[in-house]
């Protein structure tokens, strides 16, 4: 058996095709981030009743899955699973940059981005908001001295786990906190619930799976470098796994709230007669992000097949894509109800379902996140030894 | 620390701070450690905020017109909100700082009509969330955006039971010299926190009792002797989205 | 960073027109009212802290019987313009703007407050240079 091998990528045509589209994105997303700064957030689809909006589900989209991505290394380094441990770099490179990309997106999307200054300086330590602040600023310390030491010469392997399970508690945090920034909105029936923190934490599991799957699957195929099909089968059966959890998570939702008769309203809201939230959570979801992949990664003989865990990923992806927009979208778009028994009219739309869309603003500034994120991962295969020169089943001990 | 200490790092050459301290006798203390008051510019101390009183508000809903708005009018003009430029053309975006809310009983077929705005809790949700402390409530109970620290990240909205705070989507211009305003900060009722401080009462309450209405009852809760003390105690009254336990200063009867 | 801008910019006024020393510097109104008792130099060079730290005994004391009141600054500093009623930010004949604009100094508060007097309680003046040599001197010093 060959040892692992880290190398350089190198830029090849692709590959400077790729990088060019991603820099085109991300100067896209900056140009709408100036015009939404000048004229304002009336140039999106975001308003008084619909206050975080496609911006919002794309960030927290990347804050999730780059606490998700993170687990590959988690695998190898703090549960010792010897076929990760190769990838263990690649994995701390995604989730840095995921998380960039998801900051950089919630923080363009502030009404007043030039004071991020007093957001660093100031905190309110009751304010769930103020510790992810400080929970996201410790990941990229974190995860940064784990690469560290996962590239630095002749480290003992006795460091490299400490770093690891560190990282890995951390991340658990920091995704609790992310869930939290909803769990503890008392105000609003769709988020007033415990669960939203585990729930979090797995469809982080699950997206942050997907979505390195997707980058090692590109990556590897781009520079031609080989990838072992059991590898790739063996994650996609972690990842139905993970799906499962998601959905036994989101089962747990929605039945202890339709057990509190103050949340049948938002339960009937989503599951039955929200009309696109509806639609959303059943096919995008429930079908699209979880019973197809798990049926693709476990189906008995197409299981096997590398392709099956790609595609299951993307299904993934879109699931947890449409996940986050039910909650973020559809829980402010269900009125809020401040007069239980009462019928409720106003010229500020109470009681009455917000109606949202996007702006195509919000999507590139979204897509700009995805772009930096996927470009940061990029240059940091290209200047430093991340992607192992030989992922093949027989090289990696994959039996 | 909500104050910065204040110290001078630039002084002109001719003045050090001593010469300052005697020439004017102005200045009474500079530099002091965060948390004491600082009265550095002859300010009274009795000129501020009061932490024995608690501003509140008792609406009548019984005495509140269905089709009267006189209220959400006068706070428009006090305050300089409700005409910015896409107001019209994109009302879910503009904002509201107190609203008419119509009810209709769904058992009973009751129909009536009460004003909401900020509910100046005694726990306010907004303040809990908000990361930079923009979102405070005052010593005397008034829950106010401080406009120079926020940042535009709108999770003090999403945690308002009363959907009381706006968020200013669009440049503003000709505001009110006492209620600055402007694009990218959330805002909401201030409680007309600078007639208050001058002895007056909210904009909204003067123009109820003008139409004779005299809907509102403004004081502080802490005064048993104060008009709207002895209301609460004599009539019963709720306030909205009481099982939150925000225990909020305004308080609605007969509802 | 920003007191280092300042003086280049200084610098960079000072070598391009030696010779015209005349105009080199902003013209800064007069203003009306009680002159302040520490003194112009005082405050030009500490009005920022002191408003800060005013605004802060405002908003979050509810203290109003402070100097540095932002609302009473644009009342006895207030330039009358062609039309008779004050200027407003917009122009650069605005107090704020003379010397801000002269050392490119950016500030936002009049997105927010009102950049002329609603009553004014103060006579209107029309700009005529204050103590230009003081100035000028001050905002070398800021430089330094
Ligand atoms: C009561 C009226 C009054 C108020 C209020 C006032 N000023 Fe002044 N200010 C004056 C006068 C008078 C002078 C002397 C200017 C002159 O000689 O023309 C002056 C001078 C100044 C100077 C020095 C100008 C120079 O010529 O170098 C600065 C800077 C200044 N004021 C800033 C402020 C600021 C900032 C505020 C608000 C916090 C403020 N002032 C409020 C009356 C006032
Ligand atoms: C986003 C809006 C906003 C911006 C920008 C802003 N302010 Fe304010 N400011 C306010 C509000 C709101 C108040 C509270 C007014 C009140 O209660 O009377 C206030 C009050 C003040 C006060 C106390 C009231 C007075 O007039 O004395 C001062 C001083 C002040 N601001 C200074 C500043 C300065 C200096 C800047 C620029 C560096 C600034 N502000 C920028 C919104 C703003
Ligand atoms: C005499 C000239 C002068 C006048 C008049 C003046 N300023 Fe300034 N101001 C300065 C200079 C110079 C600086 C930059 C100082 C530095 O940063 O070192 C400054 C800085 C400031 C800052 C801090 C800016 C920052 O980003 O740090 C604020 C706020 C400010 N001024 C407000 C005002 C207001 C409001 C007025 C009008 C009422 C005013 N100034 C009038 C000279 C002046």
């Amino acid at each position: 058996m060959e040892r692992t091998l880290y190398r350089e990528i190198k830029a090849t045509r692709q590959i400077v095709q790729l990088a060019v589209l991603l820099a085109a994105f991300i100067a896209a997303a900056a140009l709408a981030v100036l015009y939404i700064e000048h004229h304002g957030h009336i140039v999106t689809g975001m308003n008084n009743q619909i206050v975080w909006g496609m911006p919002h589900v794309f960030a927290i989209f990347l804050i999730v899955a780059a606490s998700g991505a993170l687990n590959v290394a988690s695998i190898a380094s703090v549960f010792g699973q010897v076929p990760y441990k190769p990838l263990a770099r690649l994995s701390g490179l995604l989730a840095l940059a995921l998380l960039a990309g998801g900051l950089a997106v919630l923080v363009l999307d502030l009404g007043r981005p030039d004071r991020l200054i007093v957001a660093m300086t100031t905190y309110n330590f009751s304010s769930v908001f103020a510790w992810n602040i400080l929970l996201y600023n410790g990941f990229f310390v974190i995860v940064g001295a784990y690469l560290f030491v996962q590239m630095a010469r002749s480290m003992p392997y006795g460091v490299i786990r400490t770093a690891g399970t560190i990282a890995f508690l951390w991340r658990l945090v920091l995704t609790t906190g992310t869930g939290s920034i909803f769990g503890w909105l008392v105000a609003r029936q769709a988020y007033d619930a415990a669960v939203m923190a585990p729930l979090f934490v797995a469809m982080s599991f699950a997206i942050g799976l997907a979505v390195f799957l997707l980058v090692l699957g590109l990556i590897t195929w781009l520079t031609e470098r080989p990838l072992g099909e059991k590898l790739v089968a063996r994650m996609g059966r972690l990842l139905g796994i993970f799906a499962g959890v998601v959905l036994y998570f989101t089962a747990v939702q929605h039945l202890t709230n339709l057990y509190a008769a103050e949340h049948s309203g938002i339960e009937a809201f989503i599951l039955w007669e929200g009309g696109l939230y509806t639609n959303l959570f059943w096919f995008g979801q429930v079908l699209i992000g979880g019973l197809i992949p798990i049926a693709l990664v476990f189906h008995p003989t197409g299981g096997a097949k590398p392709a099956s865990a790609f595609v299951a990923s993307a299904l993934v992806v879109a699931g947890g894509f449409a996940q986050l927009y039910v909650i973020i979208i559809g829980g402010q778009a269900y009125p809020l109800e401040m007069f239980p028994g009462y019928q409720v009219t106003s010229g500020f739309s109470d009681g009455v379902v917000n109606a949202y869309s996007a702006s195509y603003l919000e999507v590139l500034l979204g897509l700009g996140g995805v772009a930096l994120a996927l470009a940061i991962t990029g240059v940091g295969m290209k200047v430093l030894r991340i992607l192992p020169t030989n992922l093949s089943d027989a090289n990696i001990g994959q039996d | 620390m909500i104050l910065p200490a204040l110290n001078f790092p630039k002084k002109p050459a001719d003045m050090n701070r001593r010469d300052f301290l005697k020439s004017g006798g102005a200045v009474a203390t500079l530099a002091l450690a965060p948390g004491v008051t600082l009265m550095a510019f002859g300010g009274q101390a009795s000129a501020a905020a009061d932490p024995g009183k608690r501003w509140g508000l008792l609406i009548d809903v019984n005495k509140c017109p269905s089709d009267c708005s006189a209220c959400v009018s006068a706070c428009k003009v006090e305050n300089g909100w409700g005409n910015d430029k896409h107001a019209a053309d994109h009302p879910e975006a503009a904002p509201q700082w107190i609203r008419k809310v119509s009810l209709t009983d769904k058992s009973t077929g009751r129909e009536f009509a009460l004003p909401v705005m900020c509910q100046h809790c005694e726990n306010p949700p907004c303040v809990d969330v908000c990361p930079t402390n923009a979102s405070f409530k005052r010593p005397d109970g008034i829950v106010l955006v401080d406009k120079h620290r926020c940042i535009g990240c709108r999770y003090c909205m999403m945690a308002c039971p009363y959907k009381a705070r706006s968020f200013v989507h669009e440049d503003v211009t000709d505001q009110k010299t006492h209620a600055p305003r402007g694009k990218g900060t959330v805002e909401s009722c201030t409680l007309c926190v600078h007639r208050v401080d001058a002895g007056g009462a909210p904009a909204c309450v003067e123009a109820c009792n003008t139409t004779g209405n005299a809907a509102m009852l403004f004081g502080d809760l802490n005064d048993p002797d104060s008009e709207i003390a002895q209301a609460l105690k004599a009539y019963p009254s709720v306030a909205i989205r009481d099982d939150l336990g925000l225990n909020p200063g305004v308080r609605y009867s007969n509802l | 960073m920003k007191r280092l801008f300042v003086l280049l910019m200084l610098l960079a006024g000072l070598s391009a027109a030696p010779v015209l020393a005349g105009d080199l510097g902003p013209v800064v109104p007069r203003a009306s009212g009680k002159p302040h008792p520490e003194g112009n130099e005082f405050w030009r060079i500490n009005h920022m802290l002191l408003m800060v730290h005013d605004r802060d005994q405002t908003m979050r004391l509810g203290n109003r019987e402070v100097q540095a009141s932002l609302a009473e600054c644009v009342d006895c500093h207030a330039v009358k313009g062609a039309d008779g009623a004050p200027v407003s930010a917009e122009d650069e004949r605005h107090f704020c703007r003379t010397c801000h604009d002269y050392v490119a100094v950016k500030i936002d508060c009049f997105q927010c407050h009102n950049s002329r007097p609603e009553a004014p309680k103060q006579a209107l003046r029309t700009p005529e240079p204050a103590d230009m040599p003081g100035i000028l001197a001050y905002l070398k010093e800021a430089g330094e």
